[in-house]
């Protein structure tokens, strides 16, 4: 089962000033990861599971503590190191899709690969193959807004696919769709899992949280408990 | 590193986005493509003015002085080429043969001393009068104003030694007053006299527009003009003039009307010219006479052109200064409304020069275009000018050139902001941006 952290995370602190006093949104966090693992993240608002969300994407940095990312030290990279982390290492879903609207659907997950310098041409094939992995393959040419919610968030999923990721990190990827939808979003990151990927979701909801091997409670900026689930 | 994103993909990608709002794009563009337009049009049409100014003047050569005999201002029009006054009187005023000859005596650097006498009066020919010119001169009147002989010759010195009754005539004239037959084996008829037409000349370089427009100031008209031989104008036409002009007498004594010294070098002109109105300060107690120096005039032409470019260029620059801040605005609009979208891109892996160059080429195209579009205009537009109001206008080389370089800085120096703003954004923030 533990095939090496792919995560590590140790004494993550990150501090935010807000006026004069300071926030702690994350104080003294130690975490690992391992590769191949199904994670939850859990927490009411204001517990630090956006925060920890953020750093694991590399989108924030730490105030003190590291972070390695498959061996390899992020915490003190500067912004263009830091976005070429998230473009290679990191496949992201969002609550909100995050699609780009003026594109097709073969585009938007294309996206990740155009910020490495490959042309759409180059890759199309690999595109495609994603498009149908997630049952899209009929739609390329479609614009997100001809999409429905869950296609969408399929949209999303294999996009965050494309650049075959250490890690995907989900932020609450079923919270805008409804139950059923939301369970077959669920499915599809049930075969991701089955297939080898590390999956970290950040979610409050029970439903998405079951289907994890490991929910990780946080509050106060730590964690709290951990239950590891037995399926 | 990674390899990054080749340059014309962002660029296609700029492009696509502007596409997307085509409406938007050309609005924006619009301000650039006027800037652009207008820069290379007033030049041109700026160009072509001072243009026809250094012609004009040119024409009268940049190594002559020209001393003009002017009636004396007493109440009325003093160009004394008009002749529209109701006196009867006989005047006398003017350059005499006296003056010429002391000029040549008394000037260093004088090459030669050309003078003429003008007179009006009409041309016949058989049952057709015209109005014209008789300029009484020597026959290097031809190579000093650069007459160019179309057909049989000009006036020579034998012509000049006999007082022939000859003459020679402008192509414009030769035309009106001998449609149909062959000019050179005609005569024409001034007063009570005869005159052999020996030859048809040309002025060079002088649009026949001016004659009707521009011409009164110069006080001749320059397309109907018959050449003869000073003596023979001294001896046909005496000293005394009379004119007719709407049923009251003119006359005038008037020995030369017109004087060109031709100096050895351009460089003499400015000094020979004051020596010229010394001279004849002496002499003449009322002011008679006006000096025109062309190199002068040329020099002032060049100025005042040179001042008039930069009025015209301010005022392109400043709307070209529009045009770029048209952009801006735009661009910062269009930076707020895709706020998620570049978190998107951050999150994706876009580094922040990444996203500056996708907002930088979408400004740079949109003024790029712009001054392209613009410039084609700006060459269009003078043509329509000149078609519409008989200006010349000419389109230098260089005002393309610059019109477009600074549409292309403008749009790198007000995309610039927007597209830094773009990626300063913080991922976290442009992500939870609706």
């Amino acid at each position: 089962m533990s095939r090496g952290a792919i995560i590590r995370i140790r004494g993550l602190t990150k501090v935010f000033k807000m006026g004069d006093s300071e926030v702690h949104a994350l104080a003294g966090v130690d975490l690992d990861i391992e590769e191949g693992s199904y994670v939850a993240i859990m927490g009411p608002s204001g517990s630090g599971k956006s925060t920890m969300l953020n750093i694991l994407g590399c989108l924030d940095r730490p105030t003190a503590g590291t972070y390695h990312i498959g061996g390899k030290d992020v915490t003190h990279l500067d912004d263009d190191e830091l976005s070429s982390v998230r473009g290679e290492r990191i496949g992201f879903i969002f609550q909100s899709y995050n699609l780009i609207d003026q594109l097709t659907v073969l585009e938007n997950i294309h996206v990740p690969l155009f910020y490495q310098g490959k042309d759409l041409v180059d890759c199309a094939e690999h595109c495609e193959e994603l498009a149908k992995l997630v049952g899209l393959g009929q739609r390329l040419d479609h614009r997100p807004k001809q999409l429905s919610g869950g296609q969408q968030q399929r949209v999303a999923i294999a996009r965050s696919l494309v650049n075959d990721p250490l890690m995907i990190l989900g932020d609450e990827p079923t919270g805008n769709l409804d139950s059923k939808t939301g369970a077959e979003v669920l499915d599809l990151m049930d075969r991701l899992h089955a297939a080898g990927k590390t999956i970290v979701m950040v979610t409050h909801g029970d439903e998405v949280a079951k289907r994890a091997q490991r929910i990780i409670h946080m509050k106060d900026g730590a964690i709290d408990r951990e239950v590891v689930n037995r399926r | 590193m990674r390899a990054s994103v080749p340059f014309r993909r962002i660029v296609q990608l700029g492009i696509k986005s502007l596409l997307l709002h085509k409406l938007r794009s050309i609005l924006t563009m619009l301000g650039i493509i006027f800037g652009v337009c207008s820069v290379i049009a007033m030049l041109a049409i700026g160009e072509g003015a001072s243009y026809e100014a250094q012609q004009a003047i040119k024409q009268q050569g940049s190594a002559n002085i020209i001393i003009r005999s002017v009636k004396p201002a007493e109440g009325g029009g003093s160009s004394g080429s008009s002749g529209s006054s109701s006196r009867s009187s006989a005047s006398e005023y003017g350059i005499t043969y006296k003056d010429a000859g002391r000029i040549q005596e008394t000037l260093p650097g004088i090459r030669r001393v050309l003078a003429a006498r003008i007179i009006r009066d009409e041309v016949r020919a058989g049952q057709v009068a015209f109005p014209c010119q008789i300029i009484g001169t020597h026959p290097i009147y031809q190579e000093i104003n650069r007459l160019q002989v179309v057909r049989g010759r000009f006036l020579g010195t034998i012509d000049e030694t006999y007082m022939n009754n000859v003459g020679v005539i402008t192509a414009s004239l030769a035309e009106r007053l001998f449609p149909s037959t062959d000019p050179l084996t005609q005569q024409v008829k001034v007063g009570a006299d005869y005159y052999q037409v020996i030859g048809i000349v040309r002025e060079r370089g002088i649009e026949q527009k001016r004659t009707q427009s521009g011409g009164g100031n110069e006080g001749q008209p320059l397309d109907s003009n018959l050449y003869i031989p000073l003596s023979t104008a001294r001896s046909r036409f005496g000293e005394t003039l009379i004119r007719r002009s709407a049923g009251s007498f003119q006359a005038e004594r008037v020995q030369l009307h017109q004087l060109t010294v031709q100096m050895d070098a351009p460089d003499l002109v400015e000094s020979a010219a004051d020596q010229i109105n010394a001279i004849l300060v002496k002499f003449h107690e009322k002011k008679d006479y006006e000096m025109i120096v062309p190199l002068l005039l040329l020099k002032q032409a060049e100025e005042a052109k040179r001042r008039s470019n930069i009025v015209l260029g301010s005022i392109a620059a400043i709307s070209l200064i529009v045009g770029g801040i048209g952009i801006m605005n735009i661009m910062l609009a269009t930076v707020t409304e895709r706020t998620r979208e570049i978190g998107i891109r951050r999150a994706l892996g876009a580094r922040k020069r990444d996203i500056v160059t996708q907002f930088l080429v979408e400004t740079v195209v949109l003024s790029v275009g712009g001054g392209l579009i613009g410039v084609v205009l700006g060459i269009i537009l003078p043509f329509v000018v000149t078609a519409i109001w008989e200006m010349k206008a000419i389109i230098t080389w260089w005002s393309p050139l610059l019109a477009f370089g600074i549409s292309a800085l403008v749009g790198v120096v007000f995309g610039l902001y927007p597209a830094s703003r773009a990626a300063e954004l913080s991922p976290i923030e442009a992500l939870r941006r609706d």
